[in-house]
């Protein structure tokens, strides 16, 4: 499976943040941010809840806009066009393609309820005029059953439990061929007994040479498949480095209690 | 007592080793008998009865002139009309009316601040009064022209002329309806988790491909149910046209009755013909409701025989159905 998963993503893209600042109603929840993520590798953010730590994943691909700072992927600044030195928004259109190159996994799945899980997994590639719906959705049945859900490609989501709707949203992410995936805290919404079979999808994409990025509160699952740990603590980088390191012998005092509670 | 471990096992093991035996069946369930329902149903149906027998009974309906002009060309060309005249209205009413929720919901505060002052304006004057401006406009327009503003004017025609009554029924039905169409595609709309257009944003999916695709088939769970009442509603509606001299349903009767005088049994032809498209309607929403359905839940919902059958299934088991299913104590 690691080699057929490696086939999937294109190439492995590299991101950059440079000092991004957002707030929601005068609350400021990125201060500053700047963070670089090496292609390849996979970075998990930790953080209390209300550090910024979703705020800044979905900034990655542009959910949110920053009000300042800026982050490319792949190299290329995404959402916006350097002019002078001013950054401009960029049209709908574009940001919409650069989004497709990054794959996003939320928290509670987002599956589209009324299509089949194959059609979920279709859809983007067909839409996004890529694939013609044939090769598409021969795309998809192998994503499919490369999560280990070749045999329900005709169930609707919400007849699927919820690991497994986390598995065709990873199959639907992988669709597109990102160089990046982000994922929400993909097992936060989960069964504790069905927390295992979403990580190993998740663990079988490390290994596959894909840049990830993961918000979770799995530490065990950090220290085994993190190249590097990120905390994030009041919408700021407090502590940075590989798991050894962080999660082992945090520096911070802000990264020993959030620890000490978590472990 | 205390419970030790192996009194549970005995228990156990006792249970099983009986439950084994070929001939001790599982104890049966006996349903509740439900007296009450029961009753209710016998007093529903009698009560039902009385009244279907004083309406057939009572000669004053008239009932053989209403078998007399039930299909007469008159009446049919009527209820063509209405159902022509329901058709369209709805038809554009929804169109106009999705696009003003879109607008709505817009990030423009320009395009949403016409759809709201539309909607306000269409929905706070009288459906009447809107379709009696719009007969009358040949008096505040006297002539419609194309040409550059304050510049030669292209070609003009006289407004009388190009509005009949239908037409102009036609515009003013659809206007109205359209307002409150676009209410209930916009609470629609508004009832779809905003996670599913982030989840077609974040894979590079169209805002109009999104709505398209993604948030208008699962707004319409809750848009249909409102849009069915639309529809009859419109139906019934179409009949303050006649005030226009359209010749729909209603109009029809009016123009036979105001000749021989035969006034309940003609409104009777009438109303039994919307009772007969409304009941068409009903069931052909509740199909629609059911195609929209997909994905909710494990299982679809019971389609109307599906239903009856089921229903009728309880009336049998009423005291006066056979007893024999019943087991006996």
């Amino acid at each position: 499976m690691t080699a057929a998963v490696r086939a999937v993503t294109e190439r492995a893209a590299a991101i950059e943040v440079h000092g991004v600042h957002k707030s929601f109603g005068g609350r400021r929840v990125l201060d500053g941010v700047s963070l670089t993520v090496a292609p390849g590798t996979v970075t998990v953010v930790l953080g209390r809840s209300g550090s910024g730590k979703s705020t800044l994943l979905r900034v990655l691909n542009h959910l949110e806009k920053p009000e300042a700072g800026h982050v490319s992927v792949g190299g290329e600044l995404i959402g916006v066009q350097r002019h002078g030195d001013r950054l401009k928004e960029l049209r709908e259109k574009a940001i919409l393609t650069q989004r497709s190159r990054i794959g996003f996994v939320f928290q509670n799945f987002n599956l589209f309820p009324h299509l089949t899980v194959l059609d979920n997994v279709a859809a983007a590639p067909v839409a996004t005029g890529r694939l013609p719906r044939a090769q598409a959705q021969a795309l998809a049945r192998e994503l499919l059953g490369r999560v280990g859900l070749g045999d329900r490609t005709g169930a609707y989501p919400r007849q699927l439990s919820g690991g497994q709707q986390q598995r065709v949203a990873i199959a639907r992410a992988l669709a597109l061929r990102p160089g990046v995936i982000l994922f929400d805290e993909p097992t936060s919404a989960l069964d504790p007994e069905l927390v295992g079979e979403v990580l190993s999808v998740i663990k079988d994409l490390a290994t596959g040479g894909t840049t990830l990025v993961i918000v979770t509160h799995e530490i065990g699952f950090a220290r085994e498949v993190a190249d590097e740990v990120v905390f994030l603590h009041e919408g700021r980088v407090v502590e940075q480095g590989p798991p050894a390191q962080v999660l082992d012998h945090p520096v911070h005092p802000r990264t020993r209690e959030f620890l000490s509670k978590v472990l | 007592m205390a419970t030790t471990p192996s009194d549970v096992r005995d228990a156990t093991a006792k249970y099983t080793v009986e439950h084994r035996t070929p001939d001790a069946e599982p104890p049966p369930v006996v349903p509740r008998r439900r007296i009450g329902r029961r009753l209710s149903a016998g007093a529903a149906l009698l009560v039902f009865a009385l009244v279907l027998r004083s309406v057939i009974g009572n000669d004053a309906f008239q009932w053989d002139v209403v078998g007399q002009y039930l299909t007469t060309t008159a009446v049919l060309q009527g209820l063509l009309l209405t159902l022509w005249l329901t058709g369209v209205v709805m038809v554009l009413g929804f169109l106009l009316g999705t696009v003003l929720a879109v607008l709505r919901l817009s990030d423009s505060p320009v395009l949403r601040t016409l759809s709201w002052g539309y909607v306000w304006i269409f929905r706070s004057t009288p459906l009447l009064v809107q379709l009696l401006f719009w007969f009358n406009i040949g008096a505040l327009y006297p002539t419609l022209g194309l040409g550059i503003p304050y510049g030669p004017e292209l070609f003009s025609i006289k407004t009388v002329n190009l509005l009949g009554p239908t037409l102009t029924a036609v515009i003013g039905l659809t206007l109205h309806e359209s307002a409150y169409a676009a209410e209930v595609v916009r609470g629609g709309i508004l009832s779809v988790d905003p996670g599913q257009t982030e989840a077609a944003q974040a894979l590079g999916l169209g805002r109009l491909r999104t709505l398209r695709r993604i948030v208008v088939p699962q707004a319409m769970r809750s848009i249909v149910p409102t849009a069915g009442n639309m529809l009859i509603g419109t139906l019934k509606g179409t009949s303050i046209v006649s005030v226009l001299a359209v010749h729909d349903l209603l109009y029809s009767v009016q123009l036979v009755y105001n000749q021989n005088y035969l006034v309940i049994p003609l409104l009777l032809v009438a109303t039994l013909w919307y009772v007969a498209v409304t009941t068409v309607l009903s069931a052909a929403q509740h199909y629609v409701e059911r195609y929209y359905a997909r994905g909710t839940s494990r299982g679809l919902p019971l389609t109307p025989p599906q239903g009856l059958r089921i229903r009728l299934t309880a009336l049998w088991a009423l005291p006066l159905g056979p007893r024999s299913t019943r087991p006996k104590p």
